[in-house]
């Protein structure tokens, strides 16, 4: 029999069993043998998620609206299988950072901004609270009806005075059990293992519990999983439970709520505590990643079939199904069960209210109070020696209070509509969380007036389509507040914002929240330019994984500090012991051998300053380090002055270089003059050794000659004139030679002396055709001139023009077949300019030979049988005297068929500047080199 | 290191995956009253569906864990 | 049996100077006006000295001694370098690749012939 006491009893020592888990697992932890280091302990803390709602809810859902119960479990499923990211990411954030709260984070990452923390803070208190309230009354009236075994009675719907009402007497006691659990003493860190522990265990006991029903009413109540949705199936009413409703807006809830829920499981303010601050190990994950889904699932199996069962056995609807998990064992009449089943609720309830009352406290302390407290001066905060007790208790009045306020919400709402909903209404309320946080970790361009913007929008949204409808069906508020929206305005209606209607009520208010919160957070984020704390915050945050160590940004701070100062002041917030082993540790880490011997510079700041975050909050802590530390807050100039420095050095150091790489090309094209330089040299060589070699091969003969007619008097005639012969001839050889030479030496040097007249370039023709004709005629070579009547005269040296003319002529009788040769000489104007061509029916010039024979001393011809006649400076000289003359000298051969050199005058010229040396020139004039 | 980013892709690309499942208009091709061994196929979909997303997440995690 | 000279060069005169010099003194002797010539003429003639001219045609003065000197047969032959270009290192290719001496242009006849018999004897 289930007596009143024995309920009481079974629930004080369930409560029992919690707290010396909890004591257990502290008194484990500061003895560094941590019980929760393990990944399942961490997968099924997280199941903290589910509360009295699911153990109760669920059914209820189930019953009344079928498949859809399950969406706010898919949710998480889905979010899981992102949390190796996402929830990484801001787990390694959190501990880089000593983060310790949802509001602390958005406060952090956002410049430190304390207001942002505060804000943050509200609106989880105002989202949270209800959902407070929801598990009061859970415990509260299951507790009712299990007094009433064995018979089943729906508690009246009564308002009870103040002081009769279980439901208070359960928040006092939950109040108190929490206050001894969670705020014994102070964590940096924010840890509290003993609780991690407990809340482990609970969802052990409740998934079991639930999971006991389950089988109990499938398989003893009815005969399996067949029976009982045979059964169902033949009620028409539970037949459409089985099914989505045609119209797609049940898709679109559905979607909207898992969504919903996805968010939720995130920035639930319990579940941030259970996954992110109580986190020992990232590869923790690992395991939660499915465990907690498996959770899920096993949680959830049983919940259509109860729900079923409830509806086919409690048929006259008196019951509500809420209760089905309890009712049941009742109607089936299992004492054992019942209690279990009890029990099972209870736990649901009581971890939930731990974990985000710890949770919400810590908020509340270190984002909202603290920091309007260090403001009053009055208070004189900043001389007190000892503030752990200040900040403990700060917690604990907070934790009654919103136990407190918890209670109050669920007395006067009664039994509104508004409690049954009022989950997923807190859902939608931290789910505003999202954008600024998510934003926060992967945009570096949020900044803090953006997330002002972004989040109060979001939640003034929130709190217009959800939390004040949900006050006007409870009767808080004028209906017609409802109907024509406000003053009558009715585009402003809140359930159908701005005329958007055909959606449930929950995804009309996310989608319009979500909306003007993203909206207003990017859109002005991006308007606006961030300070350097945001900047560096926003950096340190988003590229956490690029940063080695312990994720410390680069230091933007200046000012002094001593290390005592220091260490007193985080003393006062943790405790002197505690203060004083940190500073040790990392004096160590430093290498330092003492604490005294700690530099007082950036890093110690940070390090003090990050210390404090985790007792007091970021931006408090901030606040308490500058009070210390004289600090010289680096203004934008200064910034940008140390930026320009550097960006200074940085450009003379890019002047350096290019100055160093033109140094090398000047050097590369000194090197390449040089060599040229050298080439000519060695050209010049060549040249004088070859006149020389030239000039001292006549000599041979004449001395050699000369010498011989001296000692051999007795030669006969023949002989001695043929040696005689030689001596003359080599000597006008020698002779012509050496004129040449410095002919073309001469001209080369620009020494030469050019008499420039007008001439009749016929006339010049003319001369030199009989001059050669001696010549020709010794080898009967025909000479033809064709020449017309009438040739403006050109500016030109006319001995020189005779020296080309001659030259070119004699060369042709030169290499004409003797009685065979022609030669023809033709005077032309081509294109603008006087030409001569001097053709022979030689045997032409092969065309590598048509280059050579204009350089120097080179001659063709056939030297197997023949040697030369001229000099081989015949064609170069003649080529220089034509240039002079501002023409051009070349020559068209096909071998075997004859050679014609052709040269042209242009009719009016400035003599050319001689280039001391002879530069090749390819077709088209361009010069190379 | 190469093994994480692949577990990331993986795991992203399966949470791509879910969401199709599990929304419209997959969903709707089971909404229908059949019933598979008594049970309402709907309700057998999303629970088959939910399985196998933990197996594979379960594969994948421990594959490269 | 006389002495056979070889005179290797290109310029007619000088050739006609050295020839005549050489069987003034009773050597027998041959042309050759270039390179290929000389060599082919080495092999025929096998004279005892040759009067080898540097500036060639084709082939230069320095590569036909070269020649010579690699056939282990004309190890023996003695080989006068002819040389317009005084330039030393001209005449130090011309003993490192294995002249016995030279001679610069213009010589002097007395000289020449006196250098000649010196080498390689009288005529007989």
């Amino acid at each position: 029999m289930l007596q009143g006491w024995l309920i009481l009893l079974a629930s004080f020592a369930y409560l029992g069993v919690l707290f010396a888990i909890a004591y257990y697992g502290d008194k484990r932890a500061d003895a560094g043998r941590s019980i929760i280091s393990n990944p399942y302990v961490y997968a099924l803390s997280l199941a903290v998620y589910c509360t009295s709602w699911t153990f109760y809810g669920s059914v209820g859902r189930a019953a009344g609206s079928g498949i859809g119960f399950l969406t706010i479990y898919i949710g998480p499923t889905l979010m899981a299988l992102l949390w190796w990211v996402v929830l990484r990411k801001i787990i390694r954030i959190s501990k880089a950072n000593r983060i310790t709260s949802i509001a602390d984070f958005v406060a952090s990452r956002y410049g430190k901004s304390t207001l942002l923390g505060g804000l943050a803070t509200i609106i989880a208190v105002v989202g949270v609270v209800p959902y407070i309230a929801l598990q009061l009354k859970a415990v509260s009236s299951s507790f009712t009806i299990v007094m009433q075994y064995p018979d089943v009675v729906t508690p009246a719907e009564r308002a009870a005075p103040l002081f009769q009402e279980e439901a208070l007497y359960v928040a006092l006691a939950l109040a108190v059990f929490t206050i001894v659990f969670g705020t014994r003493h102070l964590d940096a860190t924010e840890r509290h293992e003993g609780m991690v522990a407990a809340i482990a265990f609970e969802s052990v006991v409740k998934l079991a519990a639930f999971v006991a029903v389950g089988v109990f009413v499938t398989f003893v109540l009815y005969n399996g999983v067949g029976d009982l949705f045979g059964y169902a199936g033949n009620h028409p009413e539970l037949q459409q439970l089985l099914v989505f409703g045609t119209d797609t807006t049940t898709y679109s809830d559905w979607a909207w709520l898992t969504f919903l829920s996805m968010l939720a499981i995130m920035f639930l303010p319990r579940q941030f505590q259970v996954a992110v601050v109580e986190n020992v190990d990232e590869s923790h994950l690992n395991k939660a990643i499915w465990l907690f889904p498996l959770y899920l699932i096993a949680i959830n199996l049983f919940v259509l079939p109860i729900a079923f069962a409830g509806q086919l056995h409690f048929s006259n609807g008196d019951v509500n199904a809420d209760t089905f998990v309890l009712t049941l064992p009742m109607a089936g009449q299992r004492p054992a069960l019942t209690l279990f089943a009890f029990i099972g609720g209870l736990s649901a309830a009581t971890g939930m209210v731990i974990v985000e009352t710890i949770a919400l406290s810590t908020m509340v302390c270190n984002d909202l109070v603290m920091p309007v407290l260090l403001r009053i001066r009055s208070l004189r905060l900043n001389e007190r020696r000892d503030l752990t007790g200040l900040l403990l208790n700060i917690r604990r009045g907070t934790i009654g209070l919103l136990l407190l306020l918890g209670y109050l919400y669920f007395h006067f709402a009664g039994e509104s509509k508004a409690l049954v909903e009022i989950g997923l209404i807190s859902f939608a309320a931290v789910a505003q969380f999202g954008p600024v946080i998510l934003g926060g970790i992967y945009w570096k361009g949020g900044t803090r007036v953006g997330a002002l913007t972004g989040l109060s929008a979001g939640f003034l949204v929130w709190a217009y389509t959800l939390l004040l409808p949900a006050f006007a069906q409870s009767g808080w508020f004028p209906a017609t507040f409802l109907e024509d929206g406000p003053f009558g305005i009715g585009l402003l209606r809140p359930l159908s914002l701005f005329g958007l209607t055909g959606m449930d009520q929950i995804a009309h208010a996310m989608f319009w929240s979500m909306f003007f919160n993203i909206g207003g957070y990017v859109g002005v984020s991006l308007m606006r330019r961030q300070n350097i704390v945001e900047h560096s915050q926003a950096t340190l945050f988003v590229d956490i994984y690029d940063k080695v160590g312990d994720g410390s940004a680069p230091r933007f701070w200046r000012g002094t500090a001593s290390v005592d100062d220091l260490c007193a002041l985080v003393g006062r917030f943790l405790g002197h012991d505690r203060a004083n082993s940190a500073f040790v540790d990392y004096a160590q880490r430093r290498g330092i051998p003492s604490v005294r011997e700690l530099p007082a510079d950036a890093d110690l700041v940070h390090f003090a300053e990050t210390l404090l975050a985790g007792a007091i909050g970021a931006a408090s802590a901030r606040v308490m380090v500058s009070s210390v530390v004289k600090e010289e807050p680096l203004g934008m100039d200064e910034v940008m002055s140390i930026l320009n420095e550097t960006s200074q050095v940085i450009a003379y150091s890019n002047r350096l270089e290019q100055k160093s790489r033109e140094l090398e090309a000047a050097t590369a094209e000194l090197r390449a003059a040089n060599k040229q330089l050298q080439e000519l040299d060695r050209l010049k060589d060549d040249f004088i050794s070859t006149v020389t070699h030239e000039l001292r091969t006549p000599l041979t003969s004449i001395r050699a000659f000369s010498e011989i007619l001296y000692d051999h008097q007795d030669l006969d005639i023949a002989q001695r004139n043929k040696f005689l012969g030689i001596i003359v001839k080599e000597s006008e050889r020698l002779t012509r030679l050496i004129n040449q030479v410095l002919d073309l030496s001469k001209i080369e040097s620009g020494n030469a002396e050019w008499n420039m007249t007008d001439v009749d370039v016929r006339e010049a023709i003319d001369e030199a055709v009989m001059a050669t004709s001696q010549l020709a005629r010794e080898k009967r070579v025909q000479i033809t001139v064709d020449l017309p009547d009438n040739v403006p005269p050109v500016t030109v040296d006319r001995d020189r023009l005779m020296q080309v003319l001659l030259n070119l002529l004699s060369n042709a009788v030169k290499f004409c077949y003797p009685a065979d040769g022609h030669i023809a000489v033709r005077l032309y104007d081509d294109s603008g300019a006087l030409r001569v061509d001097v053709s022979d029916n030689g045997p032409g010039i092969k065309p590598e030979d048509q280059r050579i024979i204009f350089d120097k001393f080179r001659q063709v011809g056939n030297t197997m049988t023949e040697k030369p006649h001229g000099t081989g400076l015949g064609l170069p000289i003649s080529r220089q005297i034509i240039t002079h003359f501002g023409g051009k000298l070349w020559v068209n051969s096909t071998p075997g068929a004859g050679a014609t050199f052709s040269f042209t005058l242009p009719y009016h010229h400035e003599p050319a500047v001689e280039q001391p040396i002879e530069r090749p020139l390819l077709m088209g004039g361009q010069h190379y080199g | 290191m190469r093994t994480s980013n692949t577990k990331k892709q993986r795991l992203i690309a399966l949470f791509f995956l879910g969401c199709l499942f599990f929304n419209y208009p997959l969903l709707s091709l089971f909404n229908a009253p059949h019933a598979i061994l008594g049970i309402p196929l709907l309700y057998v979909y999303v629970f088959f569906v939910w399985i196998c997303l933990i197996g594979l997440t379960i594969i994948i995690v421990e594959r490269s864990g | 049996m006389a002495k056979k000279i070889l005179i290797v060069d290109d310029e007619p005169n000088i050739v006609t100077s050295l020839e005549f010099l050489m069987e003034q003194v009773g050597y027998e002797v041959r042309v050759a006006r270039n390179g290929d010539a000389a060599l082919e003429s080495v092999r025929s003639f096998e004279p005892d000295l040759i009067l080898l001219d540097v500036m060639l045609p084709k082939k230069s003065g320095f590569e036909v001694c070269q020649k010579i000197r690699e056939n282990p047969l004309w190890q023996n032959i003695q080989i006068v370098m002819l040389t317009a270009k005084g330039r030393e290192s001209e005449v130090a290719k011309g003993l490192a690749i294995g002249a016995d001496t030279y001679i610069t242009k213009p010589f002097s006849t007395k000289e020449l012939v006196a250098r000649v018999r010196q080498m390689v004897g009288e005529p007989i």
